[in-house]
């Protein structure tokens, strides 16, 4: 196998790529450019042929196609094994991941089967020097950011936070070449047995693709309020989620949680009701490009990041603003 | 089942971010004088899951923490709210380590402990967010695990948990021993009790360091880490936020439709 490229490893998907594995090829891309290296992407799983075309046009120089039954669903005990074999066959120099919930949890196992470590959920990353990576990280939330290297000159493993960056746009052209390499697995690695992934009922249709997004907080005063959140979102078309402390007060199921270790969203518009604007509920909506703010208290936080803000109640403030979207937008 | 959770103390994660101060300097964080450190909040839920998979199919539960001085407090409110045994890992060496470097100390102590089946962490600790150390010590430990973790089931003999994923969840069931790091998605973590706080106050702490743990200090703190801070600082983030002005809450929603409109986002 040829050698020395910058990996990603995609997002468990069947059937198409999934939207944050063409993120991290979008930042990888400038990082192998720099580095004079190819840029190379793994894919795993049972149903994946399909990827390879669209990674290729996306600027993917090669894509390993690993597939195997034991690799879907997803699980640890069996991609772990799977991926460590392939960077050291390869000799890639940076592997990169999107920090999905996922991500968050083979990207670390992998890092240290292979005896070096792994900076998770970065905003950035830049070369130094010596070409070593320098990935940017929010820490404390967000209220500071980090800037780390890995210790000594191995392999380094580095995860990106999902929405902050846009696909990698395609490359008129682009030539790439599809390696099948063989799985190597011993079913005795496999100590869990995973079942097909659940979608919450409640769930949004799709938060984080949204391109506008209502979000509730513990200010919407309960659950009887969060219709009104509701109708605002039917009236211009939107997304509904939810802070933190709207989860856990059991208004709304988890998967509406937006933030720091939740859902991460890019819309257009995010407006956040009765939201105080926490660093860790912010980490969620970075990407936003309007943020509009509806708080009763004139310094909340949220009003340092909104661009568009409403200092009042939200009991009243919702009923009048769905009225007049509805009529401005005739839904 | 003999359960280990391994908590972190925290600076305070809710101080105003106007409070949030870094030494550039010594790359660290300066606390605000005069705000206690905390649990770090995912840790509070990895005890109360462990104290009702107690509750439910016995055993003991022994809590982990390692740090300075102030974190027997942490480990003290985790005996006060029920949790049979705790051990402080405490030296020099362990100073400024990274998650690998905490994880290496903590998998050494959890094989001192012995017989042990299951270890709860927290899905990321909130000061550096890092969300390392429960697939570490599934690594070290030789163990499977899951992260983040919304639901655990005990079933025979093993277990199925629930691994939190963008739009709902993914079941896996696994042997025992296990590592699996907690989401706040699985339970409303339990307040101490009178009775809790006072039979804390009788539980003898033991403190373990390098030795103790038949580590090398090359091993963990700075010099174990994988991980090497260059720099830290607080973002400057300028407010460019235009007021919507009215009388009544009903006149700013109006407005604020208007203004949506007219920024062509609605
Ligand atoms: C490690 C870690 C990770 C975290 N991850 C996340 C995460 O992913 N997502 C997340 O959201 N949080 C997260 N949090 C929690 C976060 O720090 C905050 O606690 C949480 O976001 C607060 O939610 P809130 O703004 O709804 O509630 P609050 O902070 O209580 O704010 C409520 C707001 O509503 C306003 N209000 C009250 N009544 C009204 C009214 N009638 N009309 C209008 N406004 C009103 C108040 O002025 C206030 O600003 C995390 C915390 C930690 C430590
Ligand atoms: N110093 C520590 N002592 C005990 N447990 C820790 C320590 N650091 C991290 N942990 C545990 O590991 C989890 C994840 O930490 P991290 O990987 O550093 O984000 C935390 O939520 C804790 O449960």
């Amino acid at each position: 196998m040829a050698s020395g490229s910058v990996l990603v490893i995609g997002e468990p998907a069947e059937g198409a790529v999934a939207p944050v594995t063409l993120e991290v090829l979008g930042v990888a891309r400038p990082l192998a450019q720099q580095l004079g290296v190819p840029v190379a992407v793994a894919v795993l799983g049972q149903d994946i042929e399909g990827q390879a075309a669209e990674l290729i046009a996306r600027g993917a120089d090669r894509v390993y196609l690993l597939a195997d039954p034991r690799l879907a669903p997803y699980q640890a005990d069996a991609w772990v094994p799977v991926l460590a074999e392939l960077v050291r066959d390869t000799g890639a120099p940076i592997v990169l991941l999107s920090h999905t919930q996922t991500g968050r949890e083979f990207g670390p196992r992998l890092a240290f089967r292979l005896g070096t470590g792994i900076i998770t959920d970065c905003a950035d990353f830049q070369l130094d020097a010596r070409g070593r990576l320098r990935a940017i990280k929010p820490v404390y939330g967000g209220n500071a950011v980090a800037e780390y290297t890995l210790a000594g000159d191995g392999v380094q493993v580095a995860s990106l936070r999902p929405k902050l960056h846009d696909p990698a746009p395609a490359v008129p052209d682009h030539q790439g070449e599809v390696v099948r390499p063989p799985v190597r697995l011993d079913d005795r690695q496999i100590r869990t047995r995973a079942g097909q992934r659940v979608r919450s009922a409640l769930a949004g249709p799709d938060l984080e693709n949204a391109q506008r997004v209502v979000a509730g907080g513990r200010g919407v005063g309960g659950p009887e309020n969060w219709r009104l959140l509701e109708e605002l979102a039917e009236a211009i078309g939107a997304a509904v989620g939810a802070s933190r402390a709207a989860v856990d007060a059991g208004w709304v199921p988890g998967p509406l949680q937006i933030g720091l270790t939740g859902a991460k969203i890019s819309p257009q518009l995010y407006i956040a009701v009765g939201i105080s604007g926490a660093v860790q509920h912010m980490a969620g909506c970075q990407g936003a490009r309007t943020v509009v703010a509806i708080n009763r208290d004139p310094e909340a936080n949220i009003f340092k990041h909104a661009h568009i803000g409403v200092v009042g109640n939200a009991k009243e403030v919702l009923p009048a603003l769905t009225r007049k979207c509805r009529e401005l937008t005739g839904r | 089942m003999n359960i280990v959770v391994c908590i972190k103390q925290v600076p305070d994660p809710d101080i105003p971010p106007a409070e949030f101060k870094v030494d550039e300097a010594a790359k660290q964080v300066v606390p605000p004088p005069g705000v206690a450190p905390v649990i770090s909040t995912f840790d509070l839920h990895a005890v109360e899951a462990a104290l009702q998979l107690k509750e439910q199919h016995g055993g003991r539960v022994t809590v982990l923490s390692l740090g300075g001085d102030s974190v027997r407090d942490a480990l003290k409110r985790a005996l006060a709210m029920g949790c049979d045994a705790a051990v402080h890992l405490q030296d020099p060496a362990f100073e400024g380590g990274d998650s690998y470097a905490t994880a290496v100390a903590l998998a050494a102590a959890i094989r001192k402990l012995g017989a042990w089946d299951l270890v709860l962490t927290g899905r990321q600790a909130s000061d550096w967010d890092s969300g390392q150390v429960p697939m570490a010590l599934a690594e070290l430990l030789d163990v499977p695990g899951a992260t983040p973790v919304q639901k655990i089931e005990v079933r025979d003999g093993g277990l199925v948990v629930e691994r939190v994923t963008e739009d709902g969840y993914q079941p896996l069931e696994m042997p025992l021993p296990a590592v699996l790091g907690i989401s706040n998605e699985i339970n409303q973590p339990r307040y101490p009790t009178l009775k809790g706080i006072m039979a804390a106050g009788r539980v003898p702490i033991p403190v373990w360091g390098v030795a103790d743990l038949g580590l090398t200090p090359e091993q963990v703190g700075v010099r174990g880490s994988r991980l090497v801070l260059e720099r830290l600082y607080v973002p400057v983030r300028e407010s460019r936020c235009e007021f919507i002005e009215a009388e009544t809450g009903a006149e700013a929603g109006e407005k604020l439709a208007l203004r949506l409109r007219e920024a062509r986002l609605i």
